[in-house]
């Protein structure tokens, strides 16, 4: 937003102070005080109040065919943008169906704002028709929630709504309505500030703590740095490159921190955990010191925790006080907002460089680079990814479902910048990439948006191709089809003794119809020699275009280290079983 | 060990199931919970017992203050404080054990508040050592009923957790 748009929107909520208005255009009002451009929705009996108050069409509305497309929206939206996305849904099932999208979004820390409609205050309670207590359910899922009871406190929840979602360590906030507070009327009064007494984020690290970080840096043989989503969200990613590249610090990323450090310098490991780089968890496992910035320990990062880094101090730089220690003892915790305690650090830390170190990391990229195998005649789904990156020359925005080409996307696409990768990284959901996708390029219309994503997950959310083609959305899909539940698949042969139970998806239905049928080109590919050119004419259609890639259908992510292994168990270092 | 926290929270509708349900998710075991106001009117002062070691209960502590109606959160185990349970007790009494029980209540200095022909409801109020030593005393006399509080706690001294007023108006 200009700057003459801010002052505009400043002048246009001073000009409303004191005007007495429907609940419902108060609400557009504070959405519009908010900066809101887009809201992704679905109408119904509880929000009608709301939809004739956006009937004028003072902000656009985006409107999708089942709700948790408008949440996973809203959360690419967010994520693209870093700004916090808006999703509406009605009382009863439309809230409920938003409930994998905002739990996605809790698990990965995005600024979502949810309004949901309710039945009217008195029928609360009562198994009213399309109630559900909202609230209540999403309250493991959300940062904070709200039930407006007065209809006058509306703009001033609004403005909390946004200011929770977007501050400290970002998450989803929702706001339920009942339906008679919605049609009652109020004088607009829009907060220029919040008075949150209990909510206080912290964001200045300790200095004291800081200066013990970078003396442990400079005491450090086998220094490494391991970024995650809060590098992201707190816009930390210059901050980050400046350590390494003062310190010489070898860096590896989790699912959620690509594109925090560019992946294609040379101090990259690349990602890290169960399906890492060999070299990046060979790294971690000989460090004398992690610094772990805006990341939490999860599982799929550190397997067995007990032999995690066993060699390994840790500094934590998290602006959540509880992620640190929840998992990984910290020996110099820093609360404090990433970008914020990093420009401190870079400044205090000496410049400094471990030859034999780095030396070392270089012959385990040497020994063990990612790789796959290719099969004549076949395509191979890494080559996809490979061939994506080549095409859109590194710059698209990619969002991924869940699954093999998730992981596929996370090692063979090298992102350069933040916000330009999506993942379902915490809840994996299914159905995720291809509305996150639509969230996306609503977001940055400038970019290339490629929605990569599996034949299982796709079918989750395809309804959504109703959506592209109402609105023109230029999101170019890629299913990586090997009619699989792929992941599924693999576990099953590697764990389960090739008992391929309830993952074959050969039945599934002709994509490129399905995409014709909703108005969009598709095309099918299944020779190798047909992908370049399909993958060239794909990124230079103007709109929507699908593309039914039929990949080797037995394909295998590797490297892997088993659920709740260490680095010794690891699996196909070098791209096939036995290795 | 059992630990002793006190939530100081904004006095709003569902704030009492935002902590409990806190607690469940991470997988703590609330053994007993006490809410009531504070001299201030809009602020509710939670006091939780619950069950684990230094580092966990840290974890939840951390836990509770990020929810947005929580002001302050403070682990009284390692503090000099008072903690007080009651327990109302109607127990079996007759001309035969009467006395006997009256004696009991004496010497707990506790208090008989309601007499009927077979039983008397017996009041007490203290931490939970003494409760329980009250309740194991008069068990063989046949316990009807009981009903007990959760724990009320506060630092002793004039040492005292910041001020509402400062927390109010920050």
């Amino acid at each position: 937003m200009s700057a003459v748009d801010l002052v505009r929107r400043e002048e246009s909520v001073k000009a409303k102070r004191g005007q007495r208005m429907k609940a419902t255009d108060a609400f557009v009002e504070c959405l519009l005080a908010e900066g809101v451009e887009v809201i992704f929705g679905y109408p119904g009996g509880a929000v009608l109040p709301i939809y004739d108050s956006l009937y004028e069409g003072k902000i656009r509305h985006i409107l999708v065919r089942h709700e948790q497309g408008a949440a996973h929206m809203a959360d690419g939206y967010a994520r693209v943008t870093g700004k916090p996305g808006v999703c509406l849904a009605t009382s009863g099932p439309g809230a409920t169906n938003l409930v994998t999208g905002l739990a996605s979004a809790w698990m990965d820390s995005i600024p979502v704002v949810a309004f949901t409609g309710n039945v009217a205050r008195s029928a609360i309670g009562t198994d009213a028709f399309q109630e559900a207590d909202i609230t209540g359910i999403t309250l493991p899922i959300t940062k904070h929630n709200f039930l407006v009871r007065n209809a006058q406190d509306l703009p001033r929840i609004i403005k909390e709504a946004f200011h929770i979602a977007s501050t400290g360590r970002p998450g989803p906030v929702l706001v339920d309505l009942p339906k008679d507070v919605s049609v009652e009327e109020i004088i607009f009064d829009y907060p220029e500030t919040v008075d949150l007494p209990g909510y206080k984020p912290t964001i200045k690290g300790h200095i004291k703590q800081i200066l013990e970080a970078a003396r442990a840096i400079a005491a450090a043989k086998r220094p490494v740095l391991y970024i995650g989503g809060g590098v992201i969200s707190s816009g930390a990613h210059e901050e980050v490159l400046a350590l390494a590249e003062k310190a010489n610090i070898p860096t590896t990323f989790t699912l959620m921190g690509i594109g925090g450090f560019p992946g294609d310098h040379p101090l990259s490991l690349g990602m890290l955990g169960m399906h890492g780089t060999v070299y990046a968890n060979y790294a971690v496992h000989e460090a004398d010191l992690l610094i772990a910035v805006g990341a939490r320990f999860d599982d799929r990062v550190t397997g067995d925790l007990k032999r995690f880094a066993p060699h390994a101090k840790v500094i934590h730089i998290d602006i959540d006080p509880a992620e640190i220690g929840k998992n990984r003892h910290a020996d110099i915790p820093i609360v404090g907002d990433c970008k914020a305690v990093l420009s401190v650090l870079v400044e205090k830390v000496r410049e400094k460089r471990e030859d034999e170190w780095l030396a070392k990391i270089a012959e385990w990229k040497r020994e063990y680079p990612l790789t796959y195998e290719e099969k004549p005649g076949v395509i191979s789904p890494q080559r996809v990814i490979q061939e994506i990156y080549e095409v859109t020359e590194g710059n698209a925005i990619c969002t991924a479902d869940v699954g093999q080409h998730q992981m596929w996307l996370a090692q063979y696409y090298i992102f350069r910048e933040p916000r330009r990768h999506l993942s379902s990284g915490g809840l994996g959901a299914m159905g995720y990439g291809f509305p996150a996708a639509i969230g996306a390029a609503v977001g940055r219309p400038d970019l290339p948006v490629w929605s990569i994503t599996g034949d299982g997950g796709f079918q989750m959310t395809s309804q959504e191709l109703a959506t592209v083609r109402k609105y023109n959305i230029p999101v170019k899909i890629a299913i990586i089809n090997n009619s699989y539940l792929g992941m599924v698949r693999q576990w099953q042969e590697l764990l389960y003794n090739r008992r391929y139970s309830a993952s074959d998806l050969h039945d599934n239905p002709d994509f490129v119809k399905l995409a014709e049928a909703y108005g969009i080109p598709g095309m099918r590919v299944s020779r190798p020699e047909e992908l370049r050119p399909a993958l060239e004419q794909a990124a230079a259609t103007e709109g929507p275009v699908l593309l039914d890639i039929h990949v080797d259908p037995e394909a295998n992510v590797f490297p892997m280290i088993p659920a709740g292994m260490s680095v010794a168990e690891m699996i196909g270092k070098k791209g096939r079983l036995g290795t | 060990m059992k630990h002793t926290l006190s939530i100081l929270v904004q006095n709003q509708a569902g704030v009492l199931s935002r902590v409990a349900a806190l607690f469940t998710r991470r997988g703590y075991n609330i053994e007993s919970i006490a809410v009531g106001t504070t001299e201030d009117p809009r602020i509710s002062r939670m006091t939780i017992v619950v069950e684990g070691d230094r580092r966990e209960v840290e974890q939840i502590t951390k836990n509770v203050h990020k929810l947005i109606e929580v002001l302050k959160v403070s682990d009284l185990t390692y503090d000099d404080m008072v903690a007080r349970e009651l327990a109302l007790i109607k127990v079996t009494a007759d001309s035969h054990n009467r006395s006997e029980i009256m004696q009991i209540v004496d010497i707990f200095r506790a208090k008989i508040v309601d007499v009927s022909e077979r039983s008397v409801i017996v009041e007490v109020t203290g931490d939970e050592g003494k409760v329980d030593a009250m309740i194991r005393m008069l068990r063989p006399h046949g316990i009807k009923e009981l009903a007990r509080t959760g724990k009320i706690a506060m630092v002793r001294g004039s040492k005292p957790e910041p001020s509402l007023r400062h927390i109010t108006s920050a």
